[in-house]
Formats: C-alpha cells, sequence, structure tokens
C-alpha cells in the first residue's frame, strides 16, 4: 500500500493525528499520546493494515517533552509507518504500554524507561533492564549530568 | 502432628544463576532461571553488565567516529554494523556509491556471516557437548580473519567502511585468496553434517527443543536465522536491498520448523548461500574509486533517517534524528540480538537445563549487541 | 612363637609392597591416561596437544599434578566440611579397591577371590556415594545438581552393566576373573557367545561410559550447563583426585570388557602362547584399545539430556539386556557357542 493511501485510511480513524511535512523514507504519524493505544490496537488488528512487526523502538528527549518513535512493519503488505507520540511532563511521564500488542515492546519499554524515565502503563514488568536499580537519574535525556563517567566535547 | 507425606516431601521451586560468568553465556549475560528440578519455569535476563551507552557517546561525536564505535556492538558482524551507519550518512546526503565499493563491501559482508556462523557452529557444538566442533569451526574462520587482516589490518573490529566508501582498496591477490578459501570450505562444509548435524544425539537434543511459532517470532520482533527458523521470511537483504544485493539472487533460506534444529540448518543453509553470493561477485568486481570524497565535517540534513542491514544475527536498524549539525541528536540502534534474546523466555519454559543452553545458543547472542 | 611372628610379618611385609606397587602403578596409569587423552583429543581437533613437557609431552601431567598440589584449597563457607573433604578420598578409594582384583597376567593379581565380578561391579559402583556427598555437602546449586544426576544416571546404569556380564558369566560358569579368562582359551567370549555377547559388549560399553561419567553421558559435569558440575567447588588435589579418579574408572571399566570379552592377557589365537610373561602386554595392550575407543565417544559426540538418559536405559537396554539374557541361555541350552 503506498503512502498515501495509508494516509487516507488513517484520516478516518479520527484520531487526531498530523502527518509530518518532513522529509523521510517512512509515512510519519504524531499521535496524541490519549490515542495511542487505540490507534496502535487499529493498526495491528485492521486487516488492511495489519502492523504486525514493530521493529523499533526509540526513546528520545526533544528538549522540553519527551517522545517515543514507534517504526512499524506490515509482514504480509509490506508497508511501513512511524508513529511518534509526545509527553510535555518531565517529571512523571506516563504513555501507554503497547506490550499487550507487540511483545517485542516488553524489552524495548523496559529499555526507554531506563533511559529516558518514562513510564509505561499497563506494562507488565518495568523495572531498570541495564542500569543497577539504584541508579539516579535517566542518563539519555539531554539534560542528564554526569560528571565523573560523562566525557563531553 | 498431621503431617501428609506431600507435605513433608513437598518440592519448591527455587532461583538459580547463569551468569554473569558461565560458559554457556558467551560472555556477561546473567540469566536468573526459576527451576522446578530440571525443569525451567523462567527464564529473567539481567542485562547492562558491559553497557556503554554507545547510543549517548554517539551524541557528542561526529558521524565517521559513530561508525568505529559500532564495530563494539557486535563484534562478530562488525563490517554489517558499520555498513549500516555508512549507508544510512550516505543515503541522507544523496551519494551514490561506485558499483566497485558495493561489490567490494556485499563480499566483505558475507565473508563476515560466514566467520560469523563458524564461530556460532563451534560454540553451539561446544553447547551441547561435542567439543570438538570448536576447533573445526575455528580452524575455517581464521583464514577468512587472515583475509581481513590482509585487507584491512584487522582481524574482528575491521572498520573497513567509511562514510563515502571504503578505508582501502583492496590488494591484488584479494580475489584469488577469496577463491582459495571457497574452494577449502566448500569441502570442509559437509564435514560439519558428519560430524554434529547428522548426529543422532544431536537431532535428539534439537529436533522440537525451543519452539517459537511464526506469529510469536514476528511479534517478539525476532529477525534473522531465529526469524527465518520459525518460517518468517525477514531477510532485509530481500526486503530491503542494499548495496550489492539489489542485483543478485540469491535464496532466502527459511524453515517452518521453528524448533533449535530449524534455526541451525537456517545458519548451515545461509553459509552455503553466502559462498554462493560470493561466487557470483568475486570475479566481477567493477574497476573505479574505491572511495568517494566527502567534506572532512559531515552534517546530515534535518530530519529523521532509519537504515537496516541484515547482520549475521538479523535485522540491525540505525535510527537517526538529525537537526542539520555535525551531530546525530538521537541514535537508536535497533540490534537483533536484543530483540533474539527476549523470545527466550517464551521459547524455553517447560524445558530443561540442557535444553536453555542449546536455545540460547542458536539464539547466536553477542553480548555487547544486546548490552550496546 | 617366633615362627608365627615371622610368616605374619612376611606376610604384611608382602602385602605392603604389594599395595605400594599398585598406588604406583595407580598413579603412573593416571598420569599416563590423562596425557593420552589429551593426545587423543589434540589427534581430534586438529591440534598438537601437550608437546613442551618432556618426551612427547609425556611429562605435562607430572607438571600439572605439582601445580594442582601448590594450589591453595578453597572451599565455600557454609560447606558441610567433614563430607565434603571425605567425599574425594570415597571417590578415589574405591577406584583403587577394584584394581586389585584385575587379572593383568596369569600370575600378576593381587586379590583372585571367586566372586571377583560381583566384587567388580559392586565396588564400582560405590564411587558414586563419593560424587552424591561432593555435590550435597558443597552447598552449591550447581553442585548439587550434578550429584542429583549421577545418583539418577549411576543407579540406571548399574543394572545394565550388570545385567550385561551377567550374560556372559552364562557362558563362564563363573565369577572369578582368573577362570573366566581360562574359559577363554577356545576362543574369545566375543566369539564363542557371537550375536548375544555382541549385543552385551555393545550395551556394556554405553553402560560402563555413563558409569564413568564420560561423554556423552557426561551431565554430571556438563560444563556447559553446571560450571562444572558435582566438583564446582572443589580445587587443587580435591580436585585432582575426582579427575584421577575418573580416568582410573575408565581403565577399570575397559579392563573388565578385556576380561569379559576379550580374554583378558590371552594372546589372539594364542600366538605368544610359549611366553606367559607377555601376558600382561596383551592385557594392557587390549585396556588402551577399548579406552581408546572410549576417548572417541566423547570428542566426537554431543552430550544426552538427563531425560533421554533414563529413557535410553529404561525403555531401550533394559528391556534388550533381558530379552539377551535369555537369548544367551537358548544359545548355550542348544550348544550354539563357537569353539575352537
Amino acid at each position: 500500500m503506498s503512502d498515501q493511501e495509508l494516509q487516507d485510511i488513517l484520516t478516518e480513524f479520527d484520531l487526531g493525528l498530523v502527518f509530518s511535512e518532513e522529509t523521510s523514507q517512512y509515512l510519519t504519524v504524531r499521535v496524541p499520546k490519549e490515542g495511542l493505544h487505540l490507534l496502535m490496537n487499529k493498526l495491528k488488528s485492521d486487516i488492511n493494515l495489519s502492523f504486525d512487526y514493530l521493529f523499533c523502538l526509540t526513546g528520545i528527549d526533544w528538549g522540553e517533552e519527551l517522545g517515543v518513535i514507534y517504526h512499524l512493519e506490515s509482514t504480509t503488505h509490506r508497508h511501513s509507518l512511524v508513529v511518534k507520540v509526545q509527553t510535555a511532563d518531565r517529571e512523571n511521564p506516563i504513555l501507554d504500554s503497547v506490550e499487550d500488542i507487540w511483545l517485542t515492546a516488553n524489552f524495548h519499554e523496559m529499555e526507554v524507561f531506563d533511559f529516558f524515565g518514562i513510564k509505561f502503563k499497563n506494562h507488565p514488568n518495568l523495572k531498570r533492564l541495564f542500569l543497577p536499580k539504584d541508579w539516579t537519574g535517566y542518563p539519555l535525556r539531554k539534560d542528564y549530568v554526569d560528571t565523573i563517567n560523562m566525557v563531553v566535547k | 502432628m498431621t503431617n501428609t507425606i506431600s507435605d513433608r516431601f513437598k518440592t519448591e521451586e527455587y532461583f538459580i544463576n547463569m551468569g554473569p560468568q558461565h560458559p554457556a553465556t558467551h560472555g556477561v549475560l546473567r540469566l536468573i532461571l526459576t527451576i522446578d528440578g530440571e525443569i525451567i519455569k523462567n527464564v529473567e535476563p539481567d542485562l547492562g553488565y558491559i553497557h556503554r551507552s554507545i547510543e549517548k557517546m554517539s551524541e557528542r561525536d561526529s558521524y565517521q567516529q559513530i561508525v568505529h564505535l559500532t564495530d563494539r556492538m557486535d563484534y562478530l558482524s562488525a563490517h554489517m554494523n558499520n555498513e549500516a551507519v555508512c549507508l544510512l550518512v550516505e543515503n541522507a546526503l544523496e551519494m551514490e556509491m561506485p558499483e566497485r565499493v558495493k561489490v567490494i563491501r556485499t563480499i566483505m559482508a558475507e565473508l563476515t556471516r560466514i566467520a560469523s556462523h563458524l564461530l556460532w557452529w563451534g560454540v553451539m557444538g561446544m553447547d551441547v557437548g561435542a567439543l570438538t566442533t570448536f576447533m573445526y569451526g575455528f580452524r575455517d574462520r581464521e583464514l577468512i580473519n587472515d583475509i581481513f587482516e590482509e585487507t584491512c589490518g584487522a582481524r574482528l573490529t575491521m572498520n573497513y567502511n567509511i562514510p563515502g566508501g571504503l578505508m582501502f582498496d583492496i590488494l591484488p591477490n584479494f580475489q584469488q585468496r577469496v577463491k582459495d578459501f571457497l574452494t577449502h570450505f566448500k569441502t570442509k562444509l559437509p564435514e560439519y553434517d558428519t560430524l554434529l548435524t547428522n548426529n543422532v544425539i544431536f537431532q535428539k537434543r534439537t529436533k522440537g527443543v525451543g519452539y517459537l511459532s511464526m506469529e510469536d517470532a514476528i511479534s517478539f520482533g525476532t529477525s534473522g536465522p531465529v526469524g527465518r527458523g520459525s518460517g518468517y521470511s525477514c531477510d532485509v537483504r530481500k526486503h530491503h536491498p542494499y548495496s550489492a544485493y539489489t542485483n543478485i539472487d540469491f535464496k532466502e533460506v527459511i524453515r517452518t520448523e521453528g524448533d533449535t534444529l530449524a534455526r541451525y540448518e537456517v545458519r548451515i543453509q545461509e553459509m552455503w548461500e553466502s559462498i554462493a553470493i560470493i561466487e557470483n561477485l568475486i570475479d566481477n568486481i567493477p574497476e573505479g574509486d574505491f572511495k568517494v570524497a566527502t567534506k572532512a565535517v559531515i552534517k546530515l540534513p534535518k530530519g529523521e533517517f532509519y537504515q537496516k542491514v541484515e547482520t549475521a544475527r538479523g535485522e540491525l536498524g540505525v535510527f537517526v534524528v538529525s537537526t542539520g549539525t555535525k551531530n546525530p541528536y538521537r541514535i537508536k540502534f535497533r540490534s537483533p540480538g536484543f530483540s533474539n534474546l527476549s523470545a527466550l523466555n517464551k521459547m524455553i519454559v517447560g524445558g530443561k537445563i540442557g535444553d536453555l543452553v542449546a536455545v540460547t545458543s542458536t539464539l547466536d547472542l553477542v553480548i555487547p549487541d544486546i548490552d550496546r | 612363637m617366633t615362627d608365627l611372628f615371622t610368616t605374619y610379618t612376611g606376610s604384611v611385609l608382602q602385602m605392603l609392597l604389594i599395595a605400594a606397587g599398585y598406588l604406583g602403578f595407580f598413579a603412573i596409569a593416571g598420569l599416563l591416561l590423562v596425557w593420552l587423552e589429551r593426545r587423543v583429543a589434540a589427534f581430534f581437533q586438529l591440534r598438537l596437544g601437550p608437546n613442551r613437557v618432556g618426551p612427547f609431552g609425556l611429562m605435562q601431567t607430572i607438571a600439572d599434578a605439582l601445580k594442582l598440589l601448590s594450589k591453595e584449597l578453597t572451599g565455600t563457607d557454609k560447606a558441610d566440611k567433614f563430607l565434603y573433604n571425605l567425599a574425594p578420598y570415597f571417590v578415589i578409594i574405591t577406584a583403587l579397591i577394584a584394581l586389585a582384583v584385575l587379572p593383568f597376567s596369569q600370575q600378576i593379581q593381587a586379590f583372585d577371590i571367586n566372586i571377583g565380578l560381583f566384587f567388580l561391579t559392586a565396588v564400582s559402583s560405590v564411587g558414586v556415594i563419593g560424587i552424591l556427598l561432593g555435590g550435597w555437602s558443597s552447598n552449591n546449586k550447581y553442585a548439587l545438581i550434578g550429584a542429583m544426576r549421577s545418583g539418577v544416571q549411576t543407579v540406571s546404569y548399574e543394572l545394565s552393566v550388570g545385567l550385561s556380564l551377567l550374560t556372559m558369566v552364562l557362558l563362564t560358569g563363573s565369577l572369578q576373573l582368573s577362570e573366566i579368562i581360562e574359559v577363554q582359551k577356545d576362543g574369545w567370549l566375543i566369539v564363542q557367545g557371537h550375536v548375544p555377547a555382541l549385543i552385551a559388549f555393545l550395551i556394556f560399553m554405553i553402560a560402563g561410559t555413563a558409569e564413568t561419567n564420560r561423554a556423552p553421558f557426561d551431565l554430571v559435569e556438563a560444563e556447559s550447563e553446571l560450571g562444572a558440575g558435582f566438583h564446582t567447588e572443589y580445587s587443587g588435589m580435591k580436585f585432582a583426585y575426582f579427575f584421577l579418579a575418573e580416568f582410573i574408572n575408565m581403565f577399570i571399566i575397559a579392563a573388565i570388557a578385556v576380561v569379559v570379552f576379550f580374554g583378558g592377557w590371552l594372546s589372539p589365537f594364542g600366538i605368544t602362547e610359549s611366553l606367559p610373561w607377555l601376558g600382561a602386554f596383551w592385557f594392557l595392550g587390549k585396556t588402551l584399545v577399548i579406552i581408546f575407543l572410549m576417548m572417541w565417544f566423547r570428542w566426537t559426540f554431543p552430550r544426552l539430556r538427563v531425560d533421554q538418559i533414563l529413557t535410553l536405559e529404561w525403555k531401550y537396554l533394559l528391556p534388550i539386556n533381558l530379552f539377551n539374557i535369555v537369548f544367551m541361555a537358548v544359545i548355550i541350552w542348544l550348544n550354539l557357542e563357537i569353539k575352537f
């Protein structure tokens, strides 16, 4: 399915989706965090879309907001989509978990929690994956400071 | 006392630490097992023993420098890791690589794949108790490493790719050496089947063990031989071809059984496919430049870029968010081992300790790849 | 009184000398077998093996023994110290006792009792107690799993060893080792008993390898699964005892096979019948061939899983063995043995 057709189907969902104008190799869509889980569920279950392969889940710190970027692919239709979601709450960022939709999100969300501190609602086992339990701070955030371990140029 | 017999002789599950220092975890992976006798009830990986935060380091480095960090992720597919970043930069800058570069990259990538699978094969045999396989695997892998050493000076972390082409041109005897290796290797590969694959004990140990259905394989994001062993066509070289894979014909090896033996056979067959690919290319290396001049400071345009390549372990994705400066704003490495490991619990619960060793072995984990 | 005293001291001295001789043989055989295993392994693995210390690296194991002697003896904090220290002696002493009844040649046999074969199987199964003790008392989960596996495995395979030997005893009618060999002057038992004897030999080799806990039945150690299994927490000389005992046990199993199936110290077709002192040469030569066979197994086969080991024994080897005994009895009843 071409990107244009994808865009048409997605617009019909009426979830307040914003399509990115930036040039990118994938169709990129921004979703409000309230509609994330609903959208993801539809993306997986809709027979015309069937995005069954979440091949990348990236946490990102935009400076003010914290966000997550989902790269999706359909193994039957071979089309791809990028979904972005963000939250402005840096103190207690909470997003919906997609672990129940794609099992791979289990580990990837733990990684994002570990490095960005984004909590995922309904995640079965959210804990620090790489860093020790008693680590303070979230290292991949832009405002993380560690004068001992980090070499800053 | 009103103790019944089952009260007095009750069994309880207990925890056991496999790793971080354990022969079967191939590095500093720690698996926390919950077992009931010999039967595994739960496996929980504890990661991070060699996490170096390459993603954070990359945020302060230039793109040329990042290439050198990627070697240290999956060190057994160092060449493909380099290639992923280089391709990403080249595509973002819309640079067209000379055919020569593409072909040499592909040959080297396939040699790396063979070398990686050879190491895996040797270790797989060791894990199921056949100690001799290790030496056989290393005997042939050594020859590939010699070719690498002569070409680019390094045997493992090669750094042969740079954004814009290759670090050096190949030597005049490169083609001959590769051909010599292939003739040698084609006589040795059947030996592997005689020693291990056809062994009845090995078959018993692997057939039906560690089953992963195709649906789960996709959902867990597994890729490479693990995904293909479950019948899931996920070869990046086929579906998103890059370098010279765009115009060569090769077979994607797929097995539908989804068990340990299927994953094993996929890798063995992939070695044959790699031989075929190299044979296809080795006599047709086009003349031309081995690199294209780039600016000393590479600045990617503003935007988001994603590049995936097929490493020996599966799909490696590099995701870069650029703000137009010389450093990436955010770089994410989607490593194949990380996703493959997440499927371990699903595959092994209900199996025995011996099965766990065989299954982790066919996941072909490289811990720096998972920990990054 | 004085007569009694001299005969008494005389026999004690004699016993001590023989014991010292056996101890010496034990040590040298152990060291040689370790060296042999390494060379054989190297041969299978495209390597050279030990070749620096002494001629052909023969002194390598002695150097290793010295290294092990000088190592610190470590142990876990909460180990049951008494049992922990007792375990290696259990293993090594049982191996040593079994050596006493082996007939090296017509003259060289320390202890020719009329229940020789029974004695051998009995003693060789006591060794597992040492392994169980070692695994349990070192307070290590890996060691415990290893010990439990060992218990399960040895108890099961004991049956097959015993029954396969019993099949052959039907032919000889005696448990005394010297008599068993005497019977074979008409042809080795594996030839005399032809089909059932061959089956018995195959079962004995499989079960014997399992008894000595060697690959493909080395689940007790299973280094890729359990680290080092039951001797995970042993170091230095205590570890060396376990290590040495494994090789001596292998020697004993091979020696039993030679005595029961291949005519012990008898030469093939009686070619050196006029030179009885060559008996020891034939005995050791045949034993080495069987040992080589066991090493061959080890360096080519993958390891079985614990449930597969039990399936193999209880569902295959044991029923086959029982039928085989009946088969052998029928053969003898119908006088179908092959005798020269």
